[in-house]
């Protein structure tokens, strides 16, 4: 059984979580703990993501390790027809931890039934994305200094962005207040309604973007909306700048609100705001690095407070 | 007993299996998640018969097999009221429901093209999520479908 692969953030615990983020802060304070000297990683990327891979491959440099693998499946043997299994088998017996990104759901699953070898996920489409999910918390955890009681605004595109699905679901242990924000088009699906009925979170819905939707919000979520999520495309027209957050629009807000995006943004957030301090964009992009550095040495089963003492 | 000979007489089973109260619209279906296409036994399938629960329903008896409970619980998918009669020298030795299991194995096949069980040659695996309305979940995409609304290979 393939037990420390990190394959969804639905898959760890409470406990897990918060566990990962105590490690995201170590490496925080350690970014250069060579505690990987003699490990190989495998990053296969059978879909190009440079910023995810640079990410995870900064944090296997930072920690010592030595990195084998590609950046694009079409100049690999599953271009030739190769079937992931055999892929991943033949790279397993080659290193002691695969990071995998995937254009089909549901790869990283199947991956870890295939080889004893620890898988992180590194996306497989629009299914999961566990380590975007834990940058996520771990910026929250860290302007916010807790998890617990928080009110979270989620913006833009709550149908098919899969980083607010990742994220609602792994607040489920911290009694948060959801505002959920989008056009008619767009809205947070049903699926994930019933989950915060059925789990006793509550949420408000709102179509309008505006000051008021933000009194209460302590981290407001944005993501882009993309012209090719809409059916009709005079919709995009007429939605498509009604949530973009404007400067003035913080004004009023909490001292403690923070601004998150999983970026690369489009027009979603105007320029103007990047020097306003409760930006936190490019920080929570940073922070990545430090969650990607826990959940690396989570899957390969080291204790690095351990290894930080000898 | 008596009452069960006589809905059984219409080709009277010396030993077998009965699946009764299989919905009109399953039964199709139901024969080929039991495999019976390529049985050679002594095979009878009824179809749009009269029920007393269904209002009308299909009916299969296959003469001298015993299926494994596992099999016989696949259908549950697409049958859930079914129940299976065990015939032994004309008997009914044995009458139970299908059940549904809590994991479905192969059969179904994910709606989802961008599922990696479309595109990998491997077996597809669901979690029933809701028995009352027989829905399950994907356990590679995560992509729900209601069992009635299943694709069964
Ligand atoms: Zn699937």
């Amino acid at each position: 059984m393939n037990t420390n692969s990190l394959v969804s953030i639905d898959d760890i615990s409470r406990d897990e979580i918060l566990d990962l983020i105590e490690r995201a802060r170590f490496f925080e304070e350690h970014p250069n703990h060579k505690i990987l000297d003699g490990k190989v990683v495998a990053t296969l990327f059978f879909e190009p993501s440079t910023r995810t891979r640079l990410s995870f491959e900064t944090a296997v440099n930072r920690l010592g390790g030595r990195i084998i693998g590609f950046s694009d499946a079409s100049t690999t043997s599953s271009s030739k027809g190769e079937t992931l299994k055999d892929t991943i088998k033949m790279v397993s017996n080659y290193v002691d931890l695969i990071i995998m990104r995937h254009y089909l759901e549901g790869a990283a699953r199947y991956a870890t039934e295939v080889t004893e070898t620890p898988v992180i996920n590194a996306g497989d489409g629009a299914n999961q994305h566990p380590s975007q999910t834990m940058l996520d918390l771990y910026s929250i955890y860290k302007t916010q200094g807790t998890l617990e009681n928080l009110t979270i605004t989620m913006v833009g595109d709550l149908k098919y962005g899969r980083t607010v699905h990742s994220l609602l679901m792994a607040l489920r242990y911290f009694n948060p207040t959801f505002r959920f924000v989008a056009c008619d088009e767009l809205r947070m699906p049903k699926e994930y309604r019933d989950f915060c009925d059925a789990n006793g979170i509550r949420y408000t819905e709102h179509t309008e973007f505006d000051a008021e939707v933000l009194a209460d919000t302590d981290i407001l979520y944005m993501t882009r909306v993309q012209r090719e999520r809409f059916s009709d495309i005079m919709e995009y027209e007429r939605v498509k700048n009604l949530y973009t957050l404007r400067n003035d629009m913080l004004e009023d807000t909490k001292p403690n609100l923070r601004v998150l995006h999983p970026l690369p943004r489009v027009n979603e957030i105007d320029r103007d705001v990047d020097d306003n301090p409760k930006a936190y964009y490019f920080e929570q992009a940073r922070n990545g690095l430090f969650a990607r550095q826990a959940i690396i040495c989570k899957a390969l089963g080291i204790d690095i407070y351990k290894e930080a003492e000898s | 007993m008596t009452q069960n000979k006589k809905e059984l007489a219409v080709a009277a089973l010396r030993n077998g299996t009965v699946i009764d109260r299989v919905p009109c619209g399953a039964l199709f279906q139901a024969v080929r998640i039991l495999g019976i296409e390529k049985m050679t036994n002594n095979v009878t399938i009824g179809n749009n018969l009269s029920s007393r629960h269904l209002g009308t329903k299909g009916i299969i008896k296959v003469a001298d097999v015993e299926f494994p409970e596992d099999v016989l619980n696949r259908i549950a998918l697409i049958a859930p009221h079914a129940k299976i009669n065990i015939i032994r020298d004309y008997e009914v030795v044995e009458k139970r429901p299908v059940a549904l299991p809590d994991e479905i194995v192969g059969i179904v096949r994910c709606g989802n093209p961008k599922c990696i069980t479309n595109n990998e040659p491997m077996r597809t695996r669901f979690w029933v999520t809701d028995r009352d309305n027989v829905t399950i979940r994907c356990h590679y995409c995560g992509h729900t479908v209601k069992a009635g609304d299943a694709i069964i290979d």
